[in-house]
């Protein structure tokens, strides 16, 4: 990719108050002014959200794909983590 | 004629061309997200464009529709500004065009809203988020274009002199105007002037560029006398229902 279109930022959405701010893709801008304006004519033209973020991509640091066994495996045979184990009460309901 | 329908065409005309100029940059925008950035704008002048094209024909009520004004209607009969016809140029001439256009709106509408005629002021209601919108777009890339680099600068600043000849005809009045404008129907747009100017300068002054020193301005527009640009625009706007005038899709 032609570097004349700016460094690359990562764009989240959240769609209403109180909800998290979901990522929804990436975008390139000059700046931190271009970037909301482009995350808002790019990503919420159909009513997606009402507050964004938007992120430089080298700000983030990600894991990689050799960290996957390390990272990850480790928690597949411990199912004790998940609390399915307690009866839930009829009157509670869906948890 | 009558005033309002008169008043009200020229409106629409100033933002129907404008939208279809700026939707000539669609799919040609400097990078993928400014091209649907400027889209998004050229889009939402064709939709105040079409309400005010609506309420025309409406108050017209000779039959014709909102379509037969926008693609029946020959160069001589369209009443929008000089300003808006004027040719795309490079981007930085787009955007100054537009920053211009977008300042004088703002305060348009902000007045409009207060109008009598209920269809007009609810047209203005609505525009008026979208082109505070508009302007913030706009000034941003003109600050970026003229405190940028040495190019982008001259290129802007260039626009800049190409285009203020043209501003004077957005604050003229005529007896059409004065008269619905007594009514607190039309904006009188002569008392927009000052803080237009004061708003543009101070863009201006942010992105390095200057205000030109000439006051000679052009007009014409609202007597349907148009820059030779107007007829090529126009006839591209118009060559599909022209050809297959009872069209439908």
């Amino acid at each position: 990719m032609s570097d004349s279109q700016g460094p690359l930022w990562e764009v989240f959405v959240q769609k209403k108050a109180g909800q998290p701010f979901v990522h929804c893709g990436s975008l390139h801008a000059f700046d931190k002014e271009m970037a909301l304006q482009n995350a808002r004519d790019l990503y919420t033209r159909r009513n997606e959200g009402m507050a964004l973020w938007v992120v430089p991509s080298s700000a983030i640091t990600a894991s990689s794909p050799e960290d996957m066994g390390s990272f990850f495996e480790p928690a597949n045979d411990k199912v004790y983590r998940h609390p399915t184990f307690y009866q839930i009460p009829d009157a509670i309901g869906h948890m | 004629m009558n005033n309002l329908f008169i008043y009200t065409l020229r409106l629409a005309d100033n933002s129907l061309v404008l939208a279809q100029r700026l939707s000539e940059w669609t799919g040609h925008g400097p990078f993928l997200e400014e091209d649907l950035a400027l889209t998004n704008v050229a889009l939402d002048t064709f939709g105040t464009a079409t309400s005010l094209l609506e309420y025309a024909a409406q108050v017209e009520g000779k039959g014709r529709s909102a379509d037969d004004l926008a693609y029946f209607r020959n160069e001589r009969e369209f009443t929008n500004v000089l300003l808006v016809e004027q040719t795309n140029g490079d981007y930085a001439k787009t955007i100054i065009r537009q920053s211009f256009i977008d300042h004088f709106n703002l305060l348009l509408y902000t007045e409009l809203a207060k109008s009598k005629d209920e269809t007009l002021a609810g047209i203005a209601q609505k525009a008026i988020k979208e082109v505070t919108y508009h302007v913030r777009h706009s000034s941003a890339w003109a600050i970026r274009f003229g405190d940028g680099t040495e190019e982008s600068h001259n290129r802007a600043q260039d626009a800049v002199n190409e285009l203020w000849r043209f501003t004077g005809e957005l604050f003229e009045m005529d007896e059409v105007e004065n008269a619905l404008s007594k009514e607190g129907i039309a904006v009188n747009t002569s008392l927009l002037k000052e803080k237009w100017e004061k708003q543009v300068t101070d863009l201006l002054t942010k992105a390095t560029l200057k205000k030109p020193e000439t006051s000679f301005m052009q007009t014409g527009g609202r007597k349907g006398m148009h820059t030779e640009h107007l007829g090529y625009l126009l006839s591209e706007m118009q060559t599909v229902p022209r050809m297959y005038p009872n069209a439908k899709w």
